[in-house]
């Protein structure tokens, strides 16, 4: 187990440096003038153009930029945005919301993905097996660009069930159908996921070990394949993050939601470099360290892994 | 259970037995069809509407359908069927070019990593973590901003940042089937008769780990077109006067409440182009993956 | 565990009739197993043998009632327990009977043991799911347990997974997991068949022991003649789904009344056979979805003549006192 955390965090480390400096590169590499690159299209006054050089470092080398990047990131010194706000200010106010809308989309993706991917493989080739084959097609075929305007427009503005917007401390009913709409990013792969690995294990002799036991039905599902499955549906939860995270900037958006992907949004639409690098940065760290909890999380699953 | 001489009899290979398959699959046929229409569409826009789509007269905001205006009038005045019929060019056209340039990089790193294993497959493989590190659509606001010069309509930054940015899943799929490829008998037998490393990974490893790379580049064609179509949503991808079904729904979507068919439209396109080629992928892997048969 | 409706503790332990299973794919109908009998004393072995395909697991599954269905029915027949015919409980009746009454134990533990639960897990679950035993009390005894089929160090062991067990241990802890609420039939298909030759005959010492202790009824399915001469009392020699032969051991080895039986123990070297050449049996088993008619054994057999290739299938001839075989020229056979 050590030495599987071990070599886990060091794999992340390696990775953390790896993806900060992409995400660096990207937004200083091969630029004539990296200022004028931070503040997109806007002219850049002289003081600003002074304060973004002084910040960023930019009369030094690359690798001397990146350092004092580094430095600041791992600081929690995210600078000041264009518009002369602390972006880490900025954040703090966004972040509660975000979470709140993600674990929620979370929660119903993995009820659903768990309940019906389970069903679906126990009644294999039924009519709800199909059905959910079918469904979890149509959620795969509809991108979140599509689904949430027009989930916002029928169900909150046509039919009115929903609020088709939500505030910074909006209720659990107000961030419902946002919720519902991320959800569906993730939740057709995790079914899909889940079905296959419970009829793989239902084929297992292990089951067979189970009913020759004499156990009753639902707990050979329920305790025996279930903790199986539960292996391959966790390691996607890692990339489910990842997706959920491009959804929130989209969901977010739509529905008006003050959050870290409506910000974000919002530096992308106002050309503020420094903030769209700064929560880019942090959504990818903290997107790798749930990677980390997501692989110790699949170690307790598996004792395999844990024993290596 | 058959008799074995009627299998020798017929030699088969495993591209003929999943096109022997494609041929009596359904979903195919229709997903292929889709495809087709799809491209006929990108390619001829003038064959489907004969109205302009930069023709917008303010006054006809909002109006409903009425003559070659099928789907009617968008907020500008604008003829919706026809901005949603050519906007199928730049959406099909960034799917298609990012897709290749992250087929072509996935497909080299898979295959160097899973050809010539050792420090060079580490150093690959870490190099796909990096990527996969960094969520495709975070990675893609920074990179397409940087990319786009000011007043160009954004096609090749889009296309280099969706094809720099998705390559991982490709490049995984090469690197697993070319080291179950190397592994196999006759890979070891064409190297004991002297084929060289070109010939071998061209002539005996391709060919037979070509298949999962198919589909997973189907699959990612789809979704590099919903990407297109977030990254213009968002401010990022196409703009100016492109044509894009993400522009139309982003500025439709203010105004959904009036007028809903300039929403829905384009998401319908988009929606089906991405179900065609995730149904096609499907109905390939389906005749490819001999576990099914 | 409450009575079984009709149970007769004088009646025979456990009694096969006439069973018959099929396996319904697209491909067809696969007969695997085509009007199995044989019964079992307590405190007897009887040992199934026959090459893989003729239908012993099946047969073994259906008495245990976990039978893959679909694709597998059991189309025919009866499974006497104490004069208690299984194929006719309720599921939850049946359920109670397994593990209780009849157990089980397979071939590879590794894959038939849940990878991902504690060895002392799936010992403890038998006695909290059938009997409500507490946590404690359950742990207690699946140590007890360990300790009967000689694991070192039981206690210790409990939280271990199956994985960290050798191949001899983990068949050791399913033989714990089936012996665990003392039932009075075991069937133990190809219990040593994945182990080591050594190790095998340790398994074997144990199973055979721990019978004795209870007194206990054993199936012993195998392939192998050479595990069936040391411990079987009797053997039902399976061929296409069907018992072509059954007598007490000794009577098999000395002088085998079917030409399948004959030809098997002809193909595996002896002591007492010592310079006589080896013969395989020519020719491969039948598909189970296309079996000839008469005797299914006919198309490999020397001493065919025409009624072997006709309808019906030879009956079971009782050719000795507790022997029966289903050959028309048993007499041939046997050498009279």
């Amino acid at each position: 187990m050590f030495r599987y955390i071990v070599r886990r965090l060091l794999q992340m480390i390696l990775t953390f440096f790896g993806a900060t400096f992409v995400v660096f590169a990207l937004m200083f590499a091969n630029q004539d003038d990296p200022v004028q690159a931070l503040a997109g299209e806007k002219p850049v006054s002289a003081s600003l153009r002074e304060a973004l050089t002084e910040r960023y470092h930019l009369d030094e080398g690359f690798f001397g930029q990146y350092w004092y990047y580094m430095t600041n990131l791992l600081t929690g010194d995210l600078g000041e945005s264009i518009s002369g706000r602390e972006i880490s200010a900025l954040l703090e106010t966004a972040w509660p919301v975000t979470v709140r809308l993600a674990l929620m989309a979370l929660v119903i993706a993995g009820v659903f993905a768990l309940a019906a991917g389970v069903w679906s493989a126990i009644r294999r080739g039924g009519i709800f097996d199909n059905g959910t084959l079918a469904f979890t097609l149509l959620l795969l075929a509809l991108p979140i660009v599509v689904l949430a305007p027009v989930a916002q427009w029928i169900f909150a503005m046509e039919l009115d069930w929903f609020p088709a917007t939500a505030s910074r401390n909006a209720s659990f009913y107000a961030l419902l159908l946002p919720a519902i709409v991320l959800a569906t990013t993730v939740v057709a792969t995790q079914l899909r996921v889940t079905r296959t690995s419970v009829v793989e294990n239902l084929g297992a002799d292990y089951v067979r070990t189970a009913r020759a036991k004499g156990l009753l039905p639902r707990r050979i599902i329920w305790v025996h394949v279930l903790r199986n499955s539960l292996i391959p549906f966790i390691t996607l939860i890692g990339v489910d993050l990842g997706v959920l995270m491009s959804g929130a900037l989209v969901t977010e958006e739509v529905f008006n939601i003050p959050g870290v992907g409506s910000k974000l949004a919002q530096g992308i639409r106002t050309e503020d470099g420094p903030m769209v690098v700064g929560f880019v940065s942090i959504l990818v760290i903290v997107f790798l360290v749930m990677n980390l909890v997501v692989d110790l999380l699949y170690a307790a699953l598996d004792p395999r892994i844990r024993y290596e | 259970m058959s008799d074995p001489t009627t299998l020798d009899s017929r030699p088969r290979s495993l591209a003929g037995d999943a096109w022997n398959d494609l041929r009596h699959n359904k979903i195919f046929w229709a997903s292929a069809a889709l495809v087709l229409l799809l491209l006929l569409m990108a390619l001829f826009p003038t064959l489907f509407t004969s109205a302009d789509p930069t023709d917008c007269v303010l006054s006809r905001q909002h109006d409903g359908p009425s003559g070659g205006a099928l789907f009617g009038y968008d907020f500008q005045g604008c003829d919706v069927f026809a901005r949603t019929v050519h906007g199928t060019g730049s959406s099909i056209q960034v799917g298609l070019l990012s897709t290749l340039l992250a087929g072509l990089i996935g497909l080299s790193f898979g295959m160097a990593a899973g050809y010539f294993g050792g420090a060079i497959d580490a150093v690959l493989s870490r190099g796909i973590d990096i990527v996969l590190g960094i969520p495709v659509l975070l990675g893609a606001v920074v990179l397409s901003g940087r990319l786009s010069g000011s007043g160009d309509d954004g096609v090749t930054a889009v296309t280099l940042t969706l094809g720099l940015l998705t390559w991982t899943s490709a490049a995984r799929v090469m690197r697993s089937s070319v080291v179950a490829a190397k592994s196999q008998d006759y890979v070891a037998a064409a190297r004991m008769l002297g084929a060289g490393p070109a010939r071998l990974m061209f002539r005996h490893i391709l060919p037979n780990a070509i298949a999962p790379f198919i589909v997973v580049s189907t699959v990612l064609l789809g979704a590099n077109i919903a990407a297109e179509a977030t990254l213009s949503y968002l401010g990022v991808g196409l703009k100016g006067d492109a044509l894009s079904w993400g522009l139309q729904i982003s500025d439709a979507q203010k105004h959904a409440r009036v007028a809903a068919a300039p929403l829905v439209w384009p998401s319908v396109f988009l929606a089906a182009t991405v179900l065609a080629f995730i149904m096609l992928g499907d109905a390939i892997r389906d005749a490819f993956d001999p576990k099914l048969r | 565990m409450d009575v079984l409706p009709g149970l007769d503790p004088r009646a025979p332990l456990l009694q096969v009739n006439d069973l018959h299973v099929e396996f319904r794919t697209r491909d067809g109908v696969a007969k695997a197993v085509n009007g199995a009998s044989f019964w079992l004393n307590p405190g007897e072995t009887l040992a199934i043998l026959g090459e893989s395909g003729c239908g012993k697991s099946v047969t073994a599954q259906a008495i245990m009632g976990i039978l893959e269905t679909p694709p597998g029915h059991i189309t025919r027949g009866e499974v006497r327990y104490r004069g208690v015919d299984l194929l006719k409980l309720r599921e939850d009746e049946r359920r109670r009977v397994r593990a209780n009454k009849i157990a089980m134990i397979f071939q590879d533990a590794l894959s038939a043991l849940n990878p991902v639960y504690s060895v002392g897990f799936q010992l403890a679950e038998l006695f909290r799911a059938h009997r409500g035993t507490s946590r404690a009390d359950a742990k207690n005894k699946a140590i007890e347990l360990l300790d009967q089929v000689r694991i070192p160090a039981a206690r210790s062991r409990f939280s271990d997974y199956p994985h960290q067990f050798s191949g001899g241990m983990r068949q050791r802890v399913m033989i714990a997991m089936a012996l665990a609420l003392d039932p009075e039939v075991l069937i133990a298909d190809e219990p040593t068949t994945a182990l080591d030759v050594t190790v095998q005959a340790q398994i074997m010492g144990l199973l055979a022991e721990l019978q004795r202790q209870r007194n206990m009824g054993l199936v012993l399915i195998t392939h192998d003649m050479g595990v069936v001469a040391d411990v079987a009392d009797r053997i039902s020699v399976m061929y296409a789904g069907r018992v072509v032969e059954e007598a007490p051991v000794y009577d098999i080895y000395e002088r085998p009344g079917h030409p399948y039986t004959r030809a098997l123990l002809e193909s595996i070297p002896r002591l007492d056979r010592k310079g006589q050449p080896l013969t395989a049996i020519r020719g491969l088993p039948p598909a189970l979805t296309d079996i000839p008619a008469g005797c299914a054994f006919n198309p490999r057999c020397g001493y065919a003549k025409e009624p072997c290739r006709q309808d019906p299938t030879p009956p079971a001839y009782a050719i000795a006192p507790r022997r029966t075989a289903r050959c028309h020229f048993f007499r041939e056979v046997l050498g009279e």
